[in-house]
């Protein structure tokens, strides 16, 4: 392989890693404030949709991703009433996210296009232009998060209540700072980031929207949300790492390496997966997450 | 706000579920209405398809099988405090199983081929969910998160098979040989012509008792047997068992290992009972329909076998209802699945409160 190649390899392993980073730092935030979301993939699918259904009619990239954010927040508001306020069981608030965002994508688009579910392929404004590197502003809007969730979520006093309210939120609520405003909070920005990746699956990387285009790109996350040990700067590595390992499979299709012959493509993306298992089986390392992540919060006991 | 609703048992167990289902259907309604079709039709279309004609009965039924398995096992799991989303995995695995002893033993006659291939099915989806249940119960991985990682690894690793170890010589598509004949399961219209009487043909065949049987042996063992307490014990205070002698980290792996085992018996009716062979993607999302049967059902084996009813209908009609109206896909069962799920399960609180709110005072006060 030569210099060239390896570039190419690591520029396609960066565009495959960044609708996983934004929707990994948004499990972060979520997780982080004692709300678990399964649901990422469901939010980053009906912000897809959205995106390109809205880029397609206002002619705007930029308007799809407004649209596409705000499809997901209100998906992220419903998983919020539901785990917050209703103290219901956030796993199933999150597995009835992702049933009703495939279910609904797939009617509403082929109601409105008729094409299968699919919106019409997007061109010229109604996709994001190329900036810098031939990568688009979306790419760097969720490098930009990296920092941002650190600096917020490690250096400020909202942070610090945040992770307060994850960890121990009778404390926070002692304290008379409320347990119920900064959980919502901190799902809204999940929202927001879930639509930023989703945005940016069918405006930025691809021209429009497919039905169940993130194949798991949500879960793949949340993998790398735990490989990452719920902090921002490794939740970069892991979803790089992730991305490269897509790209290297795409890469290696029908190629034989020398010495080892055909690597089967499904082994390379079992990785992922099967890295998780064995990270939170602690065979490497423990992974631990935040103490009262998935606890609703019951003020009077 | 957070003090306990309290209802009478009667309310708790059918009411609130009803309420909650009759709103899942009004908000599909709305979605039905917002992408500008007639909810009463497409009603009127969906039960007319599922329960209209023989052969609609018989496709509700078959579809009907499939969810008491994938049901149950989403329901014993949960009885032990576990949230098993890994059905489909333990289903395709459980297709592996079936696969590998079919075609392995074709010299067998069919009265022994065939419980031998039910007992792979089980014994596959019992081993993919025995893994996340040790590793929850011995090493504290989160059984929510090992279970979706193994519903990929299944995926994953079935495609492979599939494309480069199983696949029939000369053929294209990723899927077996077909089974050897004598382990086909009858079909109920086969069984029905043995004895002269003639019912329409589909796909429903003979897996149907066996999944009733399931729900039986499952209402035995949860609320009749010394291992089924010790699960609803642990599922409710793993403090309380250890103080009774009971280990959690046994009753999880057992509870795991029947879990899967049960959602094996989705692919006992789709692949054993129609298909004859293996393919991909025969599990088609149901593993995530059992969540909502479960759900639904109150994880009661009655309770799913109606909830099982509903969604047949709600699977067959949605099929005809597609072919009638083209603009209401299949995915409408998909956004009710969802709604319910949202509605019976996360939201059940909010339902308690409308319910305990709406009956009159003397009813709530005999509670």
């Amino acid at each position: 392989m030569n210099p060239g190649d390896f570039v190419t390899l690591l520029d396609s392993g960066l565009r495959l890693s960044i609708p996983l980073l934004a929707a990994c730092l948004a499990g972060l935030w979520s997780e982080k404030s004692g709300v678990v979301d399964i649901g990422l993939e469901g939010k980053m699918l009906v912000a897809a949709f959205a995106a390109a259904a809205a880029a397609y009619a206002f002619n705007s990239a930029w308007i799809g991703l407004v649209a596409g954010i705000a499809a997901s927040v209100v998906f992220a508001l419903i998983h919020g009433f539901a785990a917050i306020s209703q103290r219901g069981n956030q796993i199933v608030s999150g597995v009835a996210i992702n049933m009703l965002a495939a279910g609904l994508t797939a009617i509403v688009g082929n109601a409105w296009y008729g094409q299968g579910g699919r919106t019409p392929p997007l061109e010229g404004d109604q996709r994001f232009r190329e900036i810098v590197f031939g990568h688009s502003a979306l790419v760097f809007l969720a490098l930009l998060a990296v920092p941002v969730t650190w600096f917020v979520l490690g250096r400020t006093r909202f942070g610090l209540r945040l992770r307060a309210v994850g960890e121990n939120p009778a404390a926070v609520d002692t304290a008379g700072i409320s347990v119920t405003k900064l959980r919502y909070t901190a799902v809204v920005i999940a929202g927001i980031l879930c639509g930023l990746a989703g945005t940016y699956l069918s405006v930025g990387q691809s021209a429009g929207f497919l039905p169940n285009m993130t194949a798991g790109k949500g879960f793949i996350a949340l993998a790398a949300l735990i490989f990452a040990k719920w902090r921002a700067w490794p939740a970069l590595g892991a979803c790089f790492l992730f991305g490269l390992l897509d790209a290297i499979s795409i890469r290696l299709q029908g190629i034989a390496l020398p010495g080892i012959g055909e690597v089967p493509v499904q082994a390379i993306q079992a990785l992922p997966y099967l890295m998780t298992v064995i990270l939170l089986a602690g065979v490497i390392g423990t992974a631990i997450p935040p103490r009262a992540s998935g606890i609703p919060y019951v003020k009077e006991r | 706000m957070s003090a306990p609703i309290d209802l009478p048992k009667w309310a708790d167990t059918i009411l609130v579920p009803a309420v909650s289902v009759v709103a899942a259907f009004l908000v599909a309604g709305l979605v039905v209405v917002g992408i500008g079709e007639n909810p009463l039709t497409a009603t009127r279309l969906l039960l007319q398809g599922s329960l209209g004609t023989g052969e609609g009965l018989g496709f509700t039924l078959f579809y009907m099988t499939d969810f008491i398995f994938v049901g149950l096992a989403v329901a014993v799991a949960y009885h032990a405090g576990l949230f098993n989303i890994g059905g489909e995995g333990q289903a395709t695995l459980a297709g592996l199983g079936i696969a590998l002893v079919l075609n392995n033993l074709t010299f067998l006659p069919g009265i022994i081929l065939i419980p031998l291939g039910i007992l792979g099915a089980a014994a596959f989806g019992a081993a993919w969910a025995a893994i996340p249940g040790y590793l929850q119960a011995k090493r504290g991985s989160h059984i929510v998160i090992t279970t979706i990682m193994f519903n990929w690894l299944a995926s994953v690793l079935i495609v492979y098979l599939l494309v480069n170890v199983l696949r029939a010589p000369q053929n294209m598509n990723p899927e077996t040989p077909a089974f050897p004949p004598q382990s086909e399961i009858l079909f109920m219209h086969e069984v029905f012509a043995a004895f002269g009487i003639e019912i329409p043909a589909s796909q429903l065949n003979l897996t149907l008792f066996l999944a009733l049987a399931a729900a039986y042996g499952v209402w035995l063992l949860i609320y009749r047997s010394r291992l089924g307490y010790a699960i609803r014990v642990v599922g409710s205070s793993p403090t309380a068992a250890v103080y009774a002698g009971i280990s959690p980290a046994r009753i999880i792996v057992v509870a795991m290992v029947i879990s899967g085992a049960l959602a094996g018996g989705l692919a006992v009716n789709e692949l054993m009972g129609y298909q004859h062979r293996l393919l991909l993607e025969f599990t088609a999302g149901y593993g995530f329909v059992g969540i909502a049967v479960a759900l639904m059902g109150r994880a009661h084996p009655v309770g799913i076998v109606l909830a099982s009813l509903l969604f047949g209908i709600l699977y067959q009609g949605g099929a005809e209802l597609a072919f009638e109206q083209p603009a209401i896909t299949r995915d409408m069962v998909v956004v009710i699945g969802g709604i319910i799920i949202l509605f019976a399960g996360a939201l059940e609180g909010l339902f308690r409160r409308f319910v305990a709110h709406v009956m009159p005072r003397p009813a709530l006060a005999k509670a």
